[in-house]
C-alpha cells in the first residue's frame, strides 16, 4: 500500500488549495499538488506525476510512468488502486 | 512467476543475473551458507514473489522479507481500538481499504461494518475530509496507517481541516516509521542480515540520508531501489559489490524517483503536524523506540485519541498473538512461511489467521499467491 501510482495531471481545479484533476489509468480523479507545489502550479499541467493516495508526490517523465506503470500492473497493484479510487467515490455518497 | 525472457530487457536481466553469481562466488555465498539481503518494503517482498527472483538469482543469495508491510505490523489492538472509535454513536470511520480484513481480538474493520458500524473503504484521506464537510453533523474519523510514504498524506489533511476549521474531522494516527524496526532488527542477535534493500517510495518522501546509521553504525550496504525487476536485480548486485569490495554505504538505485533529501513540502507537513512517540508496539517485532509518530498538542482538535479517549497506551494493552501464529519469527526471517503451522491450514488469504496473509505485500500471503501447494511442500 505504499506504492504511487502514474498519473497526468489535466487541470488545475482549486488554486488555493493546491488541487488538481489527475488522469489515472483513464480514471479522472481529483489529487492534491501539495508535495510538489514549489514551483508555478500551470507548469505541472501536462506533467506527469506519482500519486500515493491522492497525492501527486513527485514528478516523473513519461518514459518513468510508463515503466512504472507496467510494474505495477503486473503486481495488480494497479488494478488494486483503480479499485479503492472507485471505492473512494462510493464512500462519499455513502452508498459502499 | 515470469520467466526472465519476458522482463523488459531480458538481455540486462541476464547479465545482472550472471553479475550476482559472479560476485556471490567471490564472496564465497553458498546455499548452505547465503548472503542475507533484506529488502525492507512489502512491495519490493510482492515483486520478488512475481517476478521469481529468488529462485532466479544465485543460490547464495537468501532474501529476507522485511517488517514494511504496514498493515501486517499492525497490533490487534490498534485494530480493537479502530473498531471501539468506529462503534461510537454518530461516528463514520474511513480507513484504506487494506485495513478492513486485518483481524483483531474482536474480529476486523470488515466483520464490524457488518454487524453495523458506518465504516468506509477510502482511497485518500481526502476523501474523508469531504466526507467531513458534507456530513458536518457526524464525526467522521481516518485511520492514519502507513509509513513515511502515506504519512505526508494525513499530515496535509489535518493542516486543511485546520484551515478550514472542520471540527468534526479527526485522524487516529498510527503511523509508524521506517528506520527505526531496521536499527531494532541489526540490534537483534539472531539476526544475521548482510545488506539491505531500501525501500523506494518512502524513500522519495524520506531520502536516503535516514539510512546512513546502516552503513555508519552497523557497517552493512544499502541500496534504495525502485520496483520493475531489472531495478531489484540491479539493487542486489550493488550490495553484492560492496560486500566483495568491503565497502558499506547508502546507494541509490532509484534516484530518477528518489532525491537525496527527500520531499521538503512533505516533511515540512510531517513535522509540523506529528511528534514521536517514545516507543510503539509493532505486530510480531515487540515495542520498538521511536518508531511511531502522534499528533502534536497544537492540532489536538483532529486527534482522535484525544477527542475519542481511545489509543496507544503502551505495552499494557498488548494483545496476545492467536494460539500457533508465527508471525513474528517470520517478519524477523527466522523462518520462512511454510514453516508455521498455520501456513495454509489455519490460516489462508481468505480466512487470514495472522497479518502476514492478510496483504498481498505480506510474505505469507505472496508465498500462497505464487508458491501455492508446491510453496506448502518446499
Amino acid at each position: 500500500m505504499c506504492l504511487g501510482i502514474p498519473g497526468q495531471i489535466t487541470a488545475i481545479t482549486d488554486e488555493s488549495r493546491l488541487m488538481a484533476m489527475a488522469d489515472v489509468s483513464g480514471v479522472r480523479r481529483e489529487v492534491s499538488l501539495a508535495p510538489v507545489a514549489d514551483r508555478p502550479l500551470c507548469e505541472l499541467v501536462g506533467q506527469w506525476a506519482l500519486i500515493h493516495v491522492g497525492f501527486a508526490m513527485a514528478i516523473i517523465d513519461e518514459d518513468e510512468a510508463a515503466r512504472t506503470l507496467e510494474a505495477l500492473r503486473d503486481l495488480g497493484e494497479a488494478q488494486e488502486t483503480l479499485e479503492a479510487m472507485a471505492e473512494g467515490a462510493k464512500a462519499l455518497e455513502g452508498t459502499q | 512467476m515470469k520467466h526472465v525472457t519476458e522482463f523488459r530487457d531480458p538481455t540486462l536481466a541476464k547479465a545482472l543475473l550472471s553479475e550476482i553469481a559472479r560476485l556471490a562466488d567471490q564472496i564465497g555465498a553458498t546455499r548452505d551458507t547465503p548472503l542475507h539481503i533484506m529488502e525492507v518494503c512489502g512491495g519490493h517482498t510482492h515483486a520478488i514473489f512475481r517476478f521469481g527472483l529468488d529462485k532466479l538469482v544465485h543460490d547464495g543469495i537468501a532474501f529476507i522479507h522485511g517488517p514494511g508491510c504496514p498493515v501486517c505490523v499492525l497490533p490487534m489492538a490498534r485494530v480493537d481500538e479502530c473498531i471501539e472509535i468506529a462503534e461510537r454513536e454518530g461516528v463514520i470511520f474511513t480507513t484504506f481499504g487494506d485495513a478492513m480484513r486485518v483481524p483483531g481480538a474482536r474480529g476486523s474493520l470488515m466483520q464490524a461494518k457488518a454487524r453495523g458500524a458506518d465504516i468506509r473503504m477510502v482511497y485518500s484521506p481526502l476523501d474523508a475530509l469531504e466526507i467531513a464537510r458534507r456530513n458536518p453533523d457526524r464525526d467522521v474519523v481516518f485511520f492514519g496507517l502507513g509509513f513515511e510514504t502515506t504519512t505526508p498524506s494525513t499530515a496535509f489533511a489535518i493542516q486543511a481541516a485546520a484551515r478550514e476549521g472542520l471540527a468534526n474531522f479527526s485522524v487516529f494516527c498510527n503511523h509508524i516509521t521506517v528506520p527505526e524496526p531496521i536499527r531494532a532488527l541489526l540490534n537483534d542477535p539472531h539476526m544475521k542480515l548482510d545488506g539491505f534493500i531500501g525501500p523506494g517510495h518512502v524513500s522519495m518522501v524520506i531520502g536516503t540520508h535516514p539510512y546512513d546509521f546502516i552503513a555508519q553504525e552497523f557497517g552493512k550496504p544499502i541500496v534504495v531501489a525502485g520496483f520493475e525487476p531489472i531495478d531489484l536485480l540491479q539493487s542486489v548486485a550493488m550490495v553484492l559489490r560492496q560486500i566483495a569490495d568491503g565497502r558499506a554505504e547508502v546507494e541509490n538505485q532509484y534516484a530518477r524517483v528518489v532525491p537525496e533529501h527527500g520531499n521538503p513540502a512533505s516533511l515540512a507537513a510531517i513535522s509540523d503536524v506529528y511528534m514521536r512517540r517514545p516507543s510503539f508496539e509493532w505486530r510480531g517485532l515487540g515495542e520498538i523506540d521511536a518508531s511511531g509518530l502522534r499528533i502534536r498538542p497544537a492540532y489536538a482538535a483532529y486527534d482522535a485519541e484525544e477527542k475519542f479517549g481511545v489509543g496507544y497506551a503502551g505495552a499494557t494493552r498488548n494483545v496476545p498473538e492467536p494460539e500457533g501464529c508465527a508471525c513474528g519469527a517470520v517478519m524477523t526471517g527466522r523462518i520462512k512461511p511454510t514453516a508455521c503451522p498455520q501456513y495454509g491450514k489455519g490460516c489462508t488469504p481468505e480466512m487470514p489467521l495472522g497479518a502476514l496473509m492478510v496483504s498481498s505485500e505480506g510474505a505469507c500471503a505472496a508465498y500462497w499467491q505464487y508458491g501455492g501447494a508446491r510453496g506448502a511442500a518446499a
